[in-house]
């Protein structure tokens, strides 16, 4: 594939806003017939929502698109596909109680009188399941009875039914195992030599370095750098994923480790995490970094009673406990800060107060009734200890901007005066001044003797406020280490290392 | 080879075991009764009083494979049994007549059908609006009285003893079969069917590929409307008075039938044939209940604990098929 190869898509300057907040401030990227691209770059750096754009799923707000030879501005996915652009979901877009052959002619089935004519479309389902070739996806089989990975096929096999000329695939390998990844990784090769392209996402280098000629790395909403694999090393190519300036904004307390408040030896959930061993003390904050998929939140989860235990042990003050509710974690003095605080974390359409004082309302019963009064004043302390900008405490929470919403909900967790906190990706979101205080928070926190534990994408984040640091990949804690022994690139290396084909 | 064994057992199982059930209910009645609980008569007494629920559960089925419901159903055949008797009062030909009462019972499913798809109300409230309006209309069409009226030949196709005898069961069994027939073949082959399955399996994934989700509702809900009105029609033929007080609760046998033979209430599973034996076994309990002599209300209890086993049931098999994949 060289300057011979004509080129497939052109994309110059593309902008895209959410509200205020800039997703890509001039991406560029282009993808020759035949080629497989890898698109990286950090979690958030802008990635998928481009590729929602290519995808037709949002318009981006300026920049050009040139797709096989004319413009492109696709208002649908269904336009997209029209044009010959097929997208990949990571959740898989699939409707599970139809037939293989049903799902792959999904709204583009031909009909008779009204009566689907499967035999005329059975050629064409044959064609591309031929270039699967994979051994459990006949077109009569229904797609609740295959693995995810022979489902993911099925979209696959969706794409090329209908000669698409370029396919993104978002995270393809990320629910796989070692011999699926195998058998996407000889689909792509197949695609390849009948001309279709592909735009490959991943995190994982040496996945990248496997499949794809060219690159694009991508980082806060910008291209960074594009090339030839073969010519770049992992170190340069992290480099440009990571590179950016770290503002001083994590202040550091003097604080000392005290005793073992909880520990992990080996744990295991329903899917994940595989194997999660750590331990964590009193006035420490232990960060656990990783992709997103490795089984972070889940090793949160797990812990907090929220998903079921599957194997190893968890030992709270010394004693071994597992499998509690998340009402006896908290009656233990864990408290759990979830990752989606629009969907798990707060009840948006109540007041702060409520939101505030939801876990513990004891302080402030009298025989059988809640002291409202009581509540808003508790409340309003807690507001005005975490800085939280709001007017009255009897608003509802949705009121707030995030990051101050975001501020609620830890205010929760001092107000039930936990020992040991959870907090899953708490600055996710949230602007500058916000992170700030929540960087604060957690530092006078383990000042005063409590534990946190720290999940987080965000590596300059967990390298700033943490004393130690574990990194998770593919389910399982593989490394941990106080944090003057990680560098960033460690960190990234390590999480982004394949697992070796079992 | 054997994931493909166990998928196949898996779709054996919900495919046999609603007939089990109804084997069950049957030998049960046929042990405790002192009559004959299999003889001739009483089956074909048995399917006679399947028609009315059989023909609701055509109808339901796709609103449930779709992920929807229809509590309205009761109502709308009773709406439409009093329009019917109406328009025989009025002597008009049964067949038009019968035309009348489907139309009826086609326009609340429309109605229905469009405040789902357009306000994105969900379908439990709307029809539970139109349970109540429905309900009125009836009432107030029939000035709060059974309209009395000539069934005409619409009464034969309910009859216990059919002309010509070599029908051995009535002309509206024959009915009931010949449209579980087809419109089984609707459910499996017709595009209609594949989208009806494809909103309620992930209607995100519907609207992906382009399907047009709101038209396909109006549809299913227009098509339950009309199965409704008809089984109004021959509710109208059997009491032969058009009772705008009649089929209260029917919708929950309905549903029920539906449910029990495998339709599952969040959507992208059921067919018609295990509607079918859901109908039949709802009819056999009635039927049983009164057979052996136990009360009225003992048979509302049983059915009450069937629904519930059903759906418990229902949701077992919806937990095993998603960790099996």
């Amino acid at each position: 594939m060289t300057d011979a190869a004509a080129m497939l898509l052109r994309m110059r300057g593309v902008e895209k806003s959410f509200g205020s907040t800039r997703a890509l401030s001039g991406v560029s990227l282009e993808v020759r017939c035949g080629e497989v691209h890898a698109l990286v770059g950090e979690n958030g750096a802008g990635k998928s929502t481009l590729m929602k754009i290519l995808a037709g799923a949002l318009v981006r707000d300026a920049g050009e698109i040139e797709f096989d030879g004319r413009s492109f501005s696709p208002r649908s996915p269904q336009e997209a596909r029209d044009r010959g652009v097929a997208m990949i979901y990571q959740e898989l877009s699939i409707a599970p109680h139809l037939s293989v052959e049903d799902n792959i002619m999904l709204g583009r089935e031909t009909a008779r009188l009204g009566f689907v004519e499967r035999r005329r479309n059975r050629p064409r389902v044959l064609r591309a399941l031929a270039l699967l070739d994979h051994p459990d996806i006949q077109p009569t089989r229904r797609v609740i009875d295959l693995s995810p990975a022979a489902r993911q096929m099925v979209e696959i096999a969706r794409a090329l039914a209908f000669d698409a000329k370029l396919i993104v695939m978002d995270e393809p390998t990320s629910s796989l195992g070692a011999r699926d990844v195998e058998r996407l990784f000889s689909v792509i090769e197949r695609l390849r030599e009948q001309g279709v392209a592909v735009i490959y996402i991943s995190h994982f280098l040496e996945e990248v370095r496997r499949v794809a000629e060219r690159f694009t790395v991508l980082r806060d909403g910008q291209t960074i750098t594009s090339g030839r694999l073969a010519e770049v090393a992992d170190r340069d190519l992290i480099g440009a994923m990571v590179g950016r300036t770290v503002e001083d904004l994590f202040p550091r307390s003097a604080r000392s480790p005290g005793e073992v408040v909880l520990s992990l030896s080996h744990l295991r959930g329903e899917r994940m995490p595989l194997d999660a061993s750590l331990e964590l003390r009193r006035g420490e904050v232990v960060g656990v970094a990783g992709l997103v998929g490795a089984g972070r939140t889940e090793t949160l989860r797990a812990l907090f009673g929220l998903d079921r235990v599957a194997g190893g042990s968890i030992t709270i003050r010394g004693a071994v406990d597992q499998g509690a509710p998340p009402r006896r974690r908290l009656a233990q003095g864990v408290g759990l800060l979830a990752e989606d605080r629009k969907s798990e974390g707060l009840a948006l359409s109540r007041s702060i107060a409520e939101n505030a004082t939801m876990s513990r309302l004891d302080p402030f019963v009298r025989g059988g009734f809640v002291d409202v009064k009581a509540r808003d004043l508790a409340a309003r302390q807690l507001a005005t200890r975490l800085n939280v900008k709001c007017g009255d405490v009897a608003l509802p929470i949705s009121s707030l901007s995030g990051g101050n919403q975001q501020k609620v909900a830890v205010a929760r967790l001092l107000h039930h005066d936990v020992d040991v906190l959870l907090l899953d990706e708490p600055t996710r979101g949230i602007d500058v001044g916000a992170k700030a205080e929540i960087y604060k928070q957690i530092g006078e926190l383990a000042q005063r003797g409590k534990a946190v534990l720290f999940v987080s994408s965000y590596l300059p984040e967990l390298m700033g406020v943490c004393d130690r640091i574990a990194v998770m990949r593919r389910g399982a804690i593989v490394g941990i280490r106080d944090v003057k022994d990680w560098t960033e690139h460690a960190i990234l290396e390590l999480a982004t290392r394949s697992t070796e084909a079992s | 080879m054997t994931q493909e064994r166990a998928a196949r057992t898996k779709r054996f199982l919900e495919l046999f075991g609603p007939f089990l059930g109804l084997l069950v209910v049957v030998a049960l009645f046929t042990a405790i009764s002192e009559d004959n609980f299999l003889s001739a008569m009483n089956a074909k007494t048995v399917a006679v009083q399947t028609v009315i629920v059989g023909l609701g559960a055509i109808g339901m089925t796709f609103v449930i494979v779709s992920g929807g419901i229809d509590l309205s159903v009761g109502s709308v055949m009773a709406l439409a049994s009093v329009v019917t008797a109406l328009a025989r009062k009025h002597d008009v030909d049964p067949f038009l007549a019968g035309l009348c009462g489907i139309g009826t019972g086609a326009l609340c499913g429309l109605v229905n059908g469009v405040l789902v798809a357009a306000l994105r109300i969900v379908p439990f409230v709307v029809t539970l609006g139109m349970l109540g309006v429905a309900r009125g209309l009836a009432k107030h069409l029939a000035e709060e009285q059974k309209i009395d009226a000539m069934p005409g030949w619409l009464g034969d196709l309910v009859t216990k003893s059919p002309e010509p005898s070599w029908l051995v069961v009535a002309p509206g069994v024959w009915l009931l079969l010949a449209l579980a027939v087809f419109m089984g073949f609707v459910l499996r082959r017709s595009v209609l069917g594949v989208h009806a399955f494809a909103i309620g399996s992930n209607e995100a994934t519907a609207r992906l590929c382009g399907i047009a989700v709101e038209r396909r509702k109006v549809e299913i809900y227009t098509l339950n409307g009309a199965f409704a009105g008809l089984a109004g029609v021959m509710m109208f033929a059997r009491l032969t008075v058009g009772d705008p007080t009649t089929a209260i609760g029917k919708e929950l046998d309905i549903i029920a039938a539906v449910v029990i033979g495998g339709g599952s209430l969040a959507g992208g599973e059921g067919t018609i044939l295990g509607s079918m034996v859901g109908a039949f076994m709802m009819s056999t309990l009635a039927n049983g209940c009164s057979f052996v002599g136990v009360p009225n209300y003992v048979q509302e209890i049983v059915i009450g604990i069937i629904i519930v086993v059903a759906v418990a049931l229902d949701r077992v098999r919806r937990v095993s098929a998603t960790s099996s994949g």
